[in-house]
């Protein structure tokens, strides 16, 4: 059997402002997921950031975990994203 | 690791170019309800489905949320009924219990109301496609499929005038709705037995007690590839193609693993299609414009939907580890936004579909004719479609559809995936000799290719 998925990716798309990093970052460290790498970038006030983030032993559900980044997404006025790594991986790797 | 760069790449093929999963479609073999009373029949297909694809759909939910990847119909495809009905007498009994079953499992379609009588026809296949008007109209979300002829056996030519005549009394029985219920029937030759994708889809059989497929789509991935090599050679052209193809099924073959995994189903087959919607920028019609046609239909058509039939395969065959079911590009008319203004604006008539489906993965398909058109032409038209798989051991197909009361030029509104249609014309000259004469055409022969 291969290993259980334990990497995901969130990606946050949308008008800059302040915090959008630490109310991300709040939602991940409060369901126990260590976020792996940052990349992060500001394009005329277009506020764009890749997380990979370790979901190996998260203390809820994907589905929690995703409905909780959705309703900051709209306190927010963002699109934020959670996806399982492995679709790019697949897409991107041989 | 992957990079910055993928992952905007994949999301952007997600959200502007449509790329999707078409399906997840769960075979199940029903071999084992076999019985003579037919009212136990019924019930025992009924448990079986309900049993076996009971997650199906919830599964296929689950893996879009995680993956972030639309999959767009969830649907099951059973052993070609006229293969259990032996004793049956009244086959749409038979049909409403699928219908029923599908319904209650969630599916989008189940297939596998199916005849295979290429060569010859038993009592129960005889009996089936009899009854495809009346269980069409009378059911939902069930698709019929007749397979009609083969390269090994030729063409079964009574079976060809049969199901011309169902198509035209199944467009009468759902008139109101302009022939909807021709959507949901397809006369096939060199029918493949793991095809994922409707009206056609049935689990052949030599396949198992069930396993799951996945049917990819992405036409507008591929399209925005190309805008890259706007007038580059073809070489490019092909590998480009390739690429995009990898990665759209690199998709494929990934949600059908997790599927496998999930269900606890065998994997069956990632069927390579690219499969067009009727949205805009997700049209196989407009890849064959981005190559350099003004108009889809018009000469170099043929060549510019060889070339991408054959790159599609060639890129996608090494990203899955079980490539079937009709793996190519399709060219359904209502369904794909460019072949429908191609067709309405006159560039594309049906000798040129003809002539496309040569190349490409399956055949005429979706296409709206006049309601006056007669039994025995729509089934020369798929007496010549046969003729073309058989002869070139490809599998060929027709889905026609006669609108009731509708001229050249009307238009016949389906909804949803299925799209609208400009109704084209039809040769005017008969055709009824040649289909009364009946019986087969024989096998052709496989040496002195010329």
């Amino acid at each position: 059997m291969e290993n259980p998925v334990s990497k995901a990716v969130v990606t946050v798309l949308g008008f800059d402002s302040k915090g959008i990093i630490a109310q991300v970052s709040h939602v991940l460290f409060i369901h126990d997921i260590n976020i792996l790498d940052i990349s992060q970038t500001v394009v005329s006030g277009y506020f764009n950031m890749i997380m990979l983030v370790d979901i190996t032993s998260p203390n809820c559900s994907f589905d929690v975990i995703r409905d909780d980044l959705n309703a900051l997404a709209k306190k927010l006025g963002l699109e934020i994203r959670i996806q399982k790594s492995e679709i790019f991986e697949a897409m991107h790797q041989i | 690791m992957i990079n910055t760069s993928e992952i905007m790449e994949t999301l952007r093929m997600i959200d502007q170019e449509k790329l999707d999963v078409r399906t997840i479609t769960m075979g199940i073999s029903l071999f084992e309800c076999v019985t003579d009373d037919e009212d136990k029949l019924a019930q025992r297909i009924y448990d079986r489905i309900t049993t076996q694809a009971e997650h199906l759909c919830k599964t296929g939910e689950e893996i879009e949320r995680d993956f972030g990847v639309p999959i767009v119909n969830k649907r099951v495809a059973v052993t070609p009924a006229a293969l259990i009905m032996g004793a049956v007498k009244h086959p749409v009994k038979i049909a409403k219990a699928l219908d029923r079953a599908g319904k209650t499992v969630g599916v989008d379609f189940i297939g596998g109301y199916t005849a295979l009588v290429q060569k010859g026809m038993t009592g129960a296949d005889r009996r089936l496609i009899e009854s495809i008007p009346e269980a069409l109209s009378e059911t939902d979300i069930l698709c019929s499929s007749v397979n009609v002829a083969s390269t090994r056996a030729g063409i079964n030519m009574d079976a060809v005038g049969m199901c011309g005549r169902a198509v035209k009394a199944l467009a009468e029985k759902t008139r109101d709705r302009d022939g909807l219920g021709c959507a949901k029937f397809v006369v096939f030759a060199n029918a493949v037995e793991d095809n994922p994708f409707m009206a056609g889809a049935f689990f052949g059989p030599g396949e198992g007690d069930s396993a799951v497929s996945v049917g990819v789509s992405g036409p507008g991935a591929v399209k925005r590839a190309l805008e890259d090599v706007r007038g580059l050679p073809f070489d490019q052209v092909a590998e480009t193609i390739k690429r995009t193809a990898f990665r759209i099924t690199r998709v494929g073959q990934l949600v059908a693993r997790e599927a496998s995994r999930r269900l606890n189903v065998p994997f069956g087959i990632v069927d390579l299609s690219l499969a067009p919607t009727p949205a805009v920028g997700d049209s196989v019609a407009h890849i064959l414009e981005e190559m350099g046609l003004e108009k889809c239909g018009t000469h170099g058509s043929t060549a510019a939907l060889a070339l991408l039939n054959d790159a599609v395969k060639k890129g996608g065959v090494m990203a899955s580890s079980h490539v079937g079911g009709l793996s190519g590009a399709f060219i359904p008319l209502s369904e794909d936004i460019g072949m429908i203004h191609a067709a309405a604006e006159g560039a594309l008539c049906l000798d040129k579909l003809e002539a496309m489906t040569c190349v490409c993965s399956v055949g005429l398909d979706m296409i709206a004719v006049p309601g006056d058109t007669s039994a025995e032409t729509i089934s020369a038209i798929i007496a010549d479609e046969a003729a073309i798989g058989v002869i070139n051991t490809k599998t060929t197909a027709v889905r026609l559809i006669p609108a009731p009361g509708k001229q050249v030029g009307d238009r016949v509104e389906f909804g949803g995936l299925l799209g609208w249609a400009p109704v084209i014309p039809v040769h005017p000259f008969s055709s009824a000799d040649f289909i009364a004469r009946g019986g087969r055409i024989p096998a052709p022969l496989n040496s002195l290719k010329n």
